[in-house]
């Protein structure tokens, strides 16, 4: 594989960790920034599935040859999509800060009703 | 070009374009939107017909040539949901349009009809996609009207749910992306049939690997366990016609889209085990989910969780038999599904909520609101004449042909979950059914009756009893239904009528 390549795999790859371990944060904040990356990854990966990236996508370079333009679409397609839907998010996000004036994850209802479990209850 | 397989995705987002701009005039949107599904309901009947023994009709977008251009594909199973799915979406909108015009709900129909709309494309789009790239783009229109539509009527709790429902789903739309990226780089195409052909030269792990991202990138979409818990966080918060739509077809379309991928690209990879198990942990986790809710609706979500088990099991059986069952069971569940959450929603009009702590006697409140909820409820657990028994009994008798251990333990979860399923919808019934009921709710009785929203109360009942209406006819025409069900897992497991329609006779 040619560097150009190399340093696209390197890339898509450390996108993607960032991007896991951000969404798995409890400020949405950060859960919106972890969708933004990882939605770079997986255009980036688009772009990869192609060997001759380096090539222009349509009319040919100096020797003539040009570089699949199927992927280019596809992730032209994608940021599209990834960034309408994250101005919604950011809409959101901004949203449950209003309502609530912090923008953490709260802790999930099924937690908080085993622990309820502990205090005594009507039966029914 | 066969304007049939068009008309499914064209004409709802016309029909979106034209209620957004008849905004300021709701009556007119309302009548655009059923128009709209009137018109696909005809056409998704015309493509059944057609369909129905077993013909695959394929539209190639713009007359570009199968492997290059975007394919539209109709096989059996596709028609048959592509019917189903508009039936709902028309009875729901009916159900809206009832409720919006007796004032009832807090919806704001300007944004509703064009998003409802929308999804009714994707929806379609989805079922039709001839390559995995509209497939994608399909679910991105569904999924995006579906964020909008969660959000309606915003409130703290339901911003929150629709954060949680959003990113689950983005995730799920990523990793998509990425599958569809590893595929392309190993097949060097997108259209699905094509992507058969070649996967076949292709090394088996790298198919395992990409069989089971597929499977996960649905998975995370039709709520299979271990991937469910966001679906109880997020549907039972939204409006009720919102949630009836999502329980109903979201899951479903996701499943669709599980069998799609596995049968016509990974066939010959052996994930049948895996598929086996995580069936059986989302029968058995879902239902025992359903059992210790409060609220009607997570007991209904839990339980639709649940019962996404049954057709991954059917398709975990993998011989004709068993993806028949699974197509079966599909049409019956979108159909029981939406019913007892219109049903929830009725309840909400008349209590004003759906904690199982607060409600008693319903029956006396409204009888045919008690009658509504115990017929589905009964096909849900599978009781016979439904048409859940039909289906049920239809997996089992698969399962028993196929008869490997793992199979056979599956029937049993199966069975457990059919009875613990009884048990939850009979813990709604005497709990919220029987009884006295409390004085709070004889007033909002009275409120109703004597209140100006009576005429669209009385149209949401009715459109309620047209979808248990529905119900009914699905078992009672179980006999036709099930050999479409046959033809079409023929289709399924034997993918070289598909294959052939796409990419033409000289394909094989």
């Amino acid at each position: 594989m040619n560097t150009p390549g190399l340093i696209l795999v390197v890339c898509v790859a450390v996108l993607y960790s960032s991007g896991f371990y951000l969404l798995l944060q409890r400020s949405l904040m950060r859960v919106v920034f972890g969708i933004l990356i990882l939605g770079h990854a997986a255009n980036l990966s688009l772009l990869l599935t192609d060997e001759a990236i380096t090539l222009p996508p349509l009319l040919g370079g100096p020797s003539g040859e040009m570089s699949d333009p199927l992927p280019h679409a596809m992730a032209l397609t994608a940021i599209v999509i990834t960034f309408g839907v994250t101005t919604f998010l950011l809409a959101l996000a901004y949203r449950v800060w209003l309502g609530d004036e912090n923008d953490e994850v709260p802790d999930d209802v099924e937690d908080r009703r085993i622990s309820r479990l502990t205090e005594p209850e009507d039966s029914s | 070009m066969n304007m049939l397989l068009a008309i499914p995705l064209v004409v709802p987002l016309l029909g979106a374009a034209v209620t957004l701009l008849l905004r300021g005039v709701p009556r007119a949107q309302q009548i655009v939107g059923a128009l709209t599904l009137s018109v696909v309901i005809v056409d998704a009947a015309l493509l059944l017909a057609r369909t129905a023994d077993g013909t695959v009709v394929t539209t190639q977008a713009g007359a570009w040539a199968a492997p290059l251009g975007i394919t539209l594909v109709a096989d059996p199973m596709a028609a048959l949901l592509l019917l189903v799915s508009s039936v709902v979406l028309l009875i729901v909108l009916l159900y809206a349009i009832g409720q919006d015009i007796g004032g009832l709900s807090r919806a704001t129909p300007q944004v509703f009809h064009p998003t409802y709309l929308v999804l009714t494309a994707g929806v379609c789009l989805s079922f039709i996609a001839g390559d995995l790239f509209n497939l994608f783009v399909g679910f991105e229109i569904m999924l995006t009207a579906s964020y909008a539509l969660i959000t309606q009527a915003p409130t703290r709790a339901r911003v929150r749910a629709s954060m949680i429902y959003t990113v689950v789903s983005l995730t799920s739309s990523i990793l998509f992306l990425t599958g569809i990226a590893l595929v392309y780089a190993l097949t060097g195409t997108v259209n699905m049939a094509d992507i058969a052909e070649k996967l076949g030269a292709a090394p088996p792990e790298l198919r395992m690997v990409l069989a089971l991202l597929f499977f996960v990138v649905f998975g995370i979409k039709a709520a299979i366990v271990p991937m469910h818990f966001w679906l109880p966080d997020s549907y039972p918060v939204a409006l009720t016609r919102i949630s009836a739509i999502f329980a109903a077809l979201l899951t479903k379309v996701a499943v669709y889209a599980i069998i799609r991928t596995q049968t016509l690209l990974f066939f010959r990879d052996d994930i049948s085990d895996v598929l086996l198990w995580v069936a059986i942990a989302t029968m058995v986790v879902g239902i025992l989910g359903a059992l210790v809710q409060d609220d009607v609706n997570r007991v209904m979500s839990f339980a639709l969780v649940s019962h996404i088990g049954f057709m991954i099991f059917g398709l975990g059986v993998g011989t004709a038999a068993g993806l028949a069952g699974a197509v079966f069971y599909l049409v019956h569940h979108i159909i029981v599904q939406a019913t007892l959450f219109l049903v929830n929603g009725l309840m909400r009009q008349y209590v004003g909520h759906t904690s199982l702590r607060a409600i008693r006697g319903l029956t006396t409140v409204s009888p045919a609101l008690a009658l509504f909820f115990f017929l589905p409820a009964l096909s849900l657990a599978g009781l016979p004449p439904m048409s859940g028994f039909v289906a049920k009994v239809a997996l089992f008798e698969a399962g028993f042909a196929e008869g490997s251990p793992l199979v056979l333990a599956g029937i049993v979860a199966g069975l457990l979950t059919s009875l613990l399923t009884l048990i939850a919808v009979f813990r709604i019934w005497t709990r919220a059914f029987w009884g006295t009921p409390l004085p709070d709710m004889v007033e909002a009785k009275e409120r109703l009756r004597n209140g100006a929203n009576l005429g669209g109360l009385r149209f949401m009942t009715t459109m309620t009893g047209v979808m248990v209406a529905v119900g009914l006819f699905v078992a009672v025409a179980a006999g036709p239904l099930a050999s479409i069900g046959f033809t079409a897992a023929e289709g399924l497991v034997n993918g070289d009528a598909y294959i052939e329609a796409v990419l033409g006779e000289g394909a094989r």
